[in-house]
């Protein structure tokens, strides 16, 4: 008499649980406030950085993935609040297609920024910028700035410094992973970008 | 062609960046003083509200430290700076020591011994990085100009 009981409780549930959530399996559709909609979005600038090993990195090379694209640099606190969470995504999401890309913005280059990397263990790949790179992308005065790359290269949400919580970053991210990719690919090379950049969010 | 010059000409709307400093150096008080006199300036800073500049010996050693450095003293000698005391901030799990609203840099000069009669000035250069909670600015260097009067 009592498993019988235990069999209606679960059910019942159960049959809760779905009438809340849902009980499609399908992946959860996340709409992200800062992932502005394709039509609006403009084509990423490509450049050529080198990163930690002497190897050429070219925005291009990651075509097909999504690319979190974060300014930073070594002196800049709020950046390092920032760089867990997108190690954790760069650890969780790259099997969807993500690519976590840092571009160091130290004037000392790799002299203070390969010691940073280890010491905080970051997983993914940085290079080091400069102002060629930092103009086509707008100036880049303020650090953090994070783009949000889509899967056709184009820029799909701008975070200027911590301005949002770490969900707002995984949120847009997700969104942007879930969108099918376009038919035709596109970055500019060395195309200034400041005509076509609208930040997501202020 | 006209596309580009507009987007040019737009870029500082797309990105708004405040253009006042985030740090503003005051008028230091002029030096007066005999020869072997020892004299103490003020030099004024004035940082914007809700910005904070490091101190000259922050926590963590990746920060940029502020830094007063005299490139010519001219008639003085010393030019050691003493820093005001700063404030404990956190932002994340981070603790930083910083400099916050009106704060003053100390100098000690000594009028060397030999020096001529008359006007002349020292001059050097502050190195500060400014950051608010959420976003940080480069590293930025002013001159500073101290005037004095050797009687």
């Amino acid at each position: 008499m009592s498993a019988l009981r235990v069999t209606f409780a679960l059910a019942t549930a159960i049959l809760l649980g779905c009438f809340v959530q849902g009980c499609n399996t399908s992946p959860r559709i996340v709409k992200a406030a800062s992932v502005k909609p394709g039509s609006e979005r403009k084509p990423a600038p490509d450049f050529t950085l080198k990163d930690a090993d002497g190897k050429t990195v070219h925005l291009s090379d990651y075509k097909g993935k999504v690319v979190l694209l974060d300014f930073w640099a070594t002196w800049c606190p709020p950046c390092k609040v920032e760089i867990p969470w997108f190690m954790e995504m760069q650890r969780k999401q790259k099997d969807k297609g993500l690519e976590v890309l840092g571009v160091a913005m130290d004037d000392n280059g790799w002299e203070d920024v390969k010691p940073f990397l280890a010491d905080m263990k970051v997983n993914y790949r940085v290079v080091v910028g400069d102002s060629v790179t930092s103009d086509a992308y707008g100036g880049v005065e303020q650090l953090p700035t994070t783009f949000f790359v889509d899967r056709s290269g184009k820029i799909a949400a701008i975070h200027i410094g911590l301005d949002g919580s770490r969900k707002d970053f995984e949120d847009g991210i997700e969104e942007l992973l879930q969108e099918k990719p376009a038919t035709n690919v596109t970055s500019i090379p060395g195309d200034p970008i400041r005509a076509a950049l609208v930040p997501a969010k202020q | 062609m006209s596309l580009v010059f507009l987007g040019i000409l737009s870029a500082p709307l797309l990105f708004p960046q405040s253009s006042s400093e985030r740090l503003t150096v005051g008028t230091p008080q002029k030096v007066v003083g005999k020869r072997n006199q020892s004299v103490q300036i003020h030099i004024p800073l004035s940082i914007l509200t809700g910005y904070h500049v490091n101190n000259d010996k922050p926590p963590d050693p990746s920060l940029i430290p502020m830094k007063l450095t005299w490139t010519s003293l001219g008639a003085l000698e010393g030019g050691q700076v003493t820093y005001p005391k700063p404030e404990t901030i956190k932002v994340g799990d981070m603790s930083l020591a910083v400099f916050t609203g009106k704060v003053d840099l100390v100098v000690n000069f000594k009028v060397s011994a030999n020096a001529p009669g008359g006007p002349g000035a020292a001059a050097g250069r502050l190195e500060y990085q400014a950051c608010n909670n959420t976003t940080c600015y480069p590293p930025k260097r002013v001159d500073i100009t101290v005037p004095y009067q050797v009687q």
